[in-house]
């Protein structure tokens, strides 16, 4: 199942290194992976692949949810389709 | 595929402009449930709830979690309740105790069906069972009623809508110490439709099948916001955007339906897009009319620029979705909108106002508090204009009023959470009563003779 991960919030160093290696500790493949700048708040969009049922989906958008109040970043996973169904005709 | 734009409106679209799935509201069909007795009937109707919507709570957690759209309201509609205590109509309540039970046993907000259709005749099994409508209000926590009252086909049964105005004001008597809250579970329909998920009047039409679920999609900020993007924009441009952002929002619902329906062991019934307000700012339809450009809702102007809304929001649910239903439009509840409980507290918008409004927009007169000693006639008077403006315009009208004990003019009353907060609008003081006095039938119009 593919799911895309939001990494939002005000720039500082380290942002990818610690989602990324968060991820690979769960087992989770990056397929796809686009970060920019905009104005001093960093922005980083992943498409990962989540080997795992649906209720692993649920459990990995809480686990990073939590990652990101650690680290100050807003962390969003959500299931590839939803971005499908209300972007494309 | 989507691009990092995509992905980023979508997120703000929840996180700032209060984007969710309203409502996933399953139908079920209760007529199997029918026994000889009100106790053996009521039994077999508790079970069957617990039974089929058993992992609706958990479902709906589940998506909400994996998408990344909140899901507010998890609900029940049935078969109209009429059809159901037939038989025993005078132990009706019975059944409404097993449904309200039900629904807390499966933990649904809401249960809705409480319900009868009595458009064109009125039965005596039905009379009987509309009147047990307010004790059942009174003693219960989370059903909803309704009765539909007229049609474009049928014309409107003159005799049911001069009884609703008693059932009103008996409800709202004897739910005083909520400041009348039995009459925010009360909907008198004209042309009620069988598969609204959103509630007072969800109820499980005869023509729907077992089990289904519908799902209702709301988004008043996002459509805000999307107009304040482009504010020097004409109403063509305009009428474009608002329709391109029904789209969206509409996708999302019909993704979370689909879905839902499959993990339930349900059909998937339709998705109504209403533009649904709440009581927090930024979630309101008349901020989106006086994003529009009008200084307060309910002055000149604002038929107008709701009959586009309206338009606009239905052209992109139809285009989003494989299946349309419900209501799909906007909702003009004063209570459950900032924008409107402001404009009526400054005198801006008032009862006729929103009655011009409602021939345009997807429902009635909802949400609207008046004086506790406004005759039961008035409050069918007023229930009968708004059939009229249903049944001629072949549209869905509705009337949610509560009459609230002992309050005046220049008071508030307050029902809590989604339900909000109702300033008392004045209504007319001149009598209608001779003319509900009437009874009998209003024809239905002549250009319902199609066949």
């Amino acid at each position: 199942m593919r799911a895309v991960v939001t990494v939002v919030g005000k720039d500082k160093t380290g942002i990818i290194a610690k989602v990324s290696g968060f991820l690979a500790e769960r087992g989770v493949n990056i397929l796809d992976i686009s970060q920019t700048i905009l104005d001093e708040y960093f922005a980083m969009i992943m498409l990962v692949d989540v080997n795992a049922s649906a209720e692993g989906l649920s459990r990995l958008s809480e686990e990073c949810a939590a990652l990101g109040k650690e680290i100050g970043m807003s962390i969003h996973v959500q299931h590839e389709e939803i971005f499908n169904a209300m972007h494309s005709v | 595929m989507f691009t990092t734009n995509d992905v980023l409106e979508t997120i703000n679209m929840v996180e700032r402009e209060h984007l969710d799935i309203r409502t996933v509201t399953m139908g079920i069909s209760l007529l199997p449930c029918i026994r000889a007795t009100a106790k053996e009937t009521a039994a077999e109707v508790y079970d069957t709830v617990c039974k089929k919507a058993e992992n609706i709570v958990k479902v709906t957690q589940e998506l909400s979690t994996e998408y990344g759209i909140p899901i507010v309201n998890k609900r029940v509609s049935i078969t109209p309740a009429s059809i159901i205590c037939a038989p025993f109509a005078s132990e009706a309540a019975k059944i409404g105790k097993a449904l309200d039970d039900a629904a807390k046993t499966v933990g649904v907000d809401f249960l809705g069906g409480y319900s009868a259709l009595v458009h064109k005749g009125m039965a005596d099994y039905e009379r009987t069972f509309i009147s047990t409508i307010p004790e059942v209000l009174a003693s219960t926590e989370r059903l909803c009623s309704s009765v539909n009252v007229g049609s474009s086909k049928s014309g409107i049964n003159m005799d049911a809508v001069s009884l609703m105005g008693k059932i009103v004001k008996e409800t709202a008597q004897k739910t005083e110490k909520t400041g009348g809250g039995g009459c925010a579970k009360l909907v008198v329909f004209c042309n009620a439709v069988e598969d609204n998920p959103f509630m007072a009047g969800a109820f499980h039409g005869v023509g729907e099948s077992g089990t289904v679920i519908n799902v209702g999609v709301s988004g008043p900020g996002v459509v805000q916001h999307a107009i304040e993007a482009i504010p020097t924009a004409n109403l063509s441009d305009l009428a474009e955007m608002i329709k391109r952002t029904a789209f969206k929002i509409t996708r999302a619902g019909q993704l979370i339906a689909r879905e839902a329906a499959k993990r339930l062991n349900a059909e998937f019934g339709i998705v109504d897009l209403s533009l649904a307000p709440t009581p927090a700012r930024g979630d309101s339809v008349a901020q989106i009319l006086e994003e529009m450009g009008l200084e307060s809702v309910g002055t000149h102007g604002t038929t107008a620029c709701l009959a586009m809304l309206n338009d606009a929001v239905k052209k992109g649910g139809v285009m989003a979705s494989s299946r349309v239903g419900g209501l799909s439009g906007a909702f003009i509840p004063v209570s459950e909108d900032i924008g409107m409980i402001e404009a009526v507290e400054k005198g801006s918008l008032c009862i006729d106002k929103l009655e011009a409004m409602t021939a345009v927009c997807s429902v009635g007169l909802d949400m609207i508090a008046v004086p506790g000693d406004t005759p039961a006639e008035t409050v069918s008077a007023i229930i009968a204009d708004e059939a009229a403006i249903g049944m001629i315009n072949n549209k869905t009208t509705a009337v949610r009023v509560i009459p609230a004990p002992g309050k005046v003019v220049g008071d508030s009353v307050d029902f809590g959470g989604l339900l909000g907060r109702a300033p008392i609008m004045p209504v007319h003081k001149q009598s209608a009563a001779k003319f509900i006095a009437r009874g009998g039938l209003i024809p239905a119009p002549i250009h319902s003779n199609k066949n």
